[in-house]
């Protein structure tokens, strides 16, 4: 009878549990770092080589020399998805940069202003919330005339309203907190407050928001290029090559499709892991855990 | 006497009630009100001409008196305001204009397409919520298994996984390889509508209603999961497991009703996400919905259209939100109109 449950007792243990929170999550955000690092250094050392037109090896599946196959000019998938993630890579960070920026302005203005500005900005919120995202990103893309500006905009101005919302709460708060009070009466100013106070809070916040605005950054930049309102076809997204997949499907060519997607879920996978990690890991409460 | 009790708690239920709807109406209101003029505001910027998008593919054989004299008959040279508020006017008698596109009135347009989206919705907002809560449940009660591990991975990945490509996975996989269902569209082609019979309709519904399905299942999932999670390690939970409740049996009796509330409450809330949901779901399977309409109306600028498709998903949204404040007032006796509206 020992001897059972003597050999049933290390079972539970996995071997991931052999490290510990901290251990794990600082792994985590390596492996993620690895992975995104890994896809971009292979679009560079891969170049534009496999994108030539050879007829001779148009619509192969996947193999050795081709890993995702290739399409029916007989240009490789594989070169094609880097490059194509490396431009979706592109556009997300300047539209979830851009995106990360205007929601920091934002919460701060409504955080400090107060009064009727902080009413009128949790009004302008509350609007673009009351909107299904899509339905957004097509009217912005539409009013910007489509194209990279199109995606750029409407990305952009559609992912801030998240993080204002979260500065705003933390400026609110802190501007309350025993601490910040205490030093405004011992006589700093409200500059030297801010930036020995404030700053050091908002900074991890922001870059944590920054870092999770990414995946739905590229996730929609990838939406809106697939329905065709995005990036044209000259800027071969990985939203344009699915898209493009879409007319060989019933040839059975499946590699055109289900492979450039795995790789973009890959992505926005890392991506999303590296966010969360990192806030787990900034975030006092969860640290040390 | 217990009568006349009823009868008052009747009247003020009626007057709570009342109040509810017209505070609700007046929100809807204030909230298109200022919705329109955002939307409007921000077309008129767009750099894409309007007479252009409705020339089309005549461009050659419209001169520019023509195009001139449309956009006199459409008021194109008038202030902005103005043609706002003229617009508006129409708008409030239930006149959204022509859509440029399906050459006829935008409400029209709205009303068919939204029927069709109205089953794939209302099909995958069932599904992903019995789906989503029974596996939230499963997780959390079996909380640290292998079982919940996978339960939890699973929802994580799919939160990561772009709409349209899970609904080109399914149609690769269902409609080339297996070919148990159709590739495209909500009938049959070659058949007159009338004719097509109700299975022929669900045939046509299961791919793109399990492609939003799957995909609505991640979030009630883990926020299922998360509550129970939390019920069971509380106070009432511990009591009861030590006068004798097995674990399953305590979920039943005590932690259904606590979960459900919120989950309701959720899958409400998710209407948002639904509809952008079916946008890229319809693209693919070429699904005549609503979503599907929203995508040539931006890239083709149809302006009529897309002012259409912007009110009507707010409020869409909107009813959403309302239904679950409503079920709220149903489902949990603590919480009463007055504190919601």
């Amino acid at each position: 009878m020992a001897s059972v449950s003597l050999k049933r007792a290390p079972k539970r243990v996995v071997t991931f549990d052999v490290f510990n929170r901290r251990v794990r999550t600082l792994g985590m955000i390596a492996f993620s770092v690895a992975v995104l690092a890994v896809m971009m250094l292979l679009a560079q050392v891969l170049g534009v080589d496999g994108l030539q037109t050879r007829l001779d090896v148009r619509n192969q599946p996947p193999s050795w020399a081709n890993p995702f196959g290739t399409d029916w000019l007989g240009r490789d998938m594989f070169t094609r998805t880097l490059q194509g993630l490396t431009i979706s890579l592109r556009v997300g960070l300047i539209a979830s940069a851009l995106s990360a920026v205007l929601g920091l302005l934002v919460g701060l203005a409504a955080a400090t202003l107060g009064g009727w500005v902080d009413a009128a900005i949790t009004w302008l919120i509350d609007l673009f919330m009351s909107l299904p995202h899509m339905v957004a990103l097509i009217l912005i893309a539409f009013v910007f005339g489509g194209g990279v500006n199109g995606v750029i905009a409407s990305v952009a101005l559609t992912h801030w309203t998240g993080l204002a919302r979260v500065i705003r709460a933390e400026v609110l708060q802190l501007k309350t907190a025993d601490y910040v009070q205490l030093s405004a009466r011992f006589g700093h100013s409200k500059m030297w407050i801010a930036r020995h106070h404030l700053l050091p809070h908002l900074f991890p916040q922001f870059v944590v928001g920054l870092l999770l605005l990414f995946p739905h950054a590229i996730l929609h930049e990838a939406g809106i290029t697939f329905i065709g309102i995005g990036l044209s076809p000259h800027q071969p997204a990985v939203g344009v090559i699915l898209s493009e997949s879409m007319r060989h499907l019933s040839t059975g060519y499946w590699w055109l499709a289900v492979l450039p997607g795995l790789a973009l879920l890959v992505m926005v996978k890392s991506f999303d892991a590296l966010g969360e990690n990192l806030r787990a890991l900034l975030d006092p409460r969860t640290a040390q855990e | 006497m217990v009568g006349a009790g009823f009868s008052m708690l009747d009247v003020s239920f009626t007057m709570l009630m009342l109040s509810f709807v017209i505070k609700k109406a007046a929100r809807l209101a204030a909230l298109l009100l200022m919705l329109s003029a955002v939307a409007f505001a921000l077309v008129s910027l767009s750099p894409i001409d309007p007479v252009t998008a409705y020339v089309g593919a005549d461009m050659l054989r419209v001169g520019p008196e023509q195009r001139a004299r449309i956009a006199e008959r459409w008021g194109l040279d008038d202030p902005p305001v103005e043609r706002y508020l003229r617009w508006l006017g129409q708008v409030a008698q239930g006149d959204l204009g022509v859509s440029m596109i399906y050459r006829q009135p935008v409400i029209e347009v709205i009303g068919q397409r939204f029927l069709a989206s109205l089953g794939l919705m209302g099909a995958a907002w069932l599904c992903s919520g019995v789906l989503g809560f029974a596996l939230g449940v499963l997780a959390g009660g079996s909380a640290g298994s292998v079982f919940d591990r996978l339960v939890r991975w699973f929802a994580y990945v799919l939160a990561s996984t772009p709409t349209f490509w899970l609904a080109l996975l399914l149609l690769i996989v269902f409609s080339v390889e297996l070919r148990w269902t159709p590739i495209c569209c909500a009938m049959p082609a070659g058949i007159a509508p009338e004719d097509v019979t109700l299975a022929q309709r669900l045939h046509h519904l299961i791919l793109p209603a399990a492609t939003l399905s799957i995909l609505g299942v991640a979030n009630i999932t883990l926020h299922t999961r998360q509550k129970l999670i939390a019920v069971l390690e509380s106070d009432y939970a511990l009591f009861a497991r030590a006068q004798g409740e097995t674990r399953w049996s305590l979920i039943r009796q005590h932690g259904l009703r606590n979960i459900a509330l919120p989950a309701v409450t959720l899958q409400f809330a998710s209407f948002s996400e639904l509809f952008g949901g079916s946008v890229l779901a319809e693209q693919v399977f070429a699904y005549p919905g609503l979503g599907q309409a929203a995508v040539p109306a931006g890239l083709r600028g149809d302006v009529p259209l897309l002012l259409g498709i912007v009110l009507f998903s707010a409020v869409f949204v909107f009813t959403g939100n309302t239904l679950a404040d409503l079920a709220y007032q149903l489902l949990d006796p603590r919480i009463r109109l007055a504190q919601l509206a």
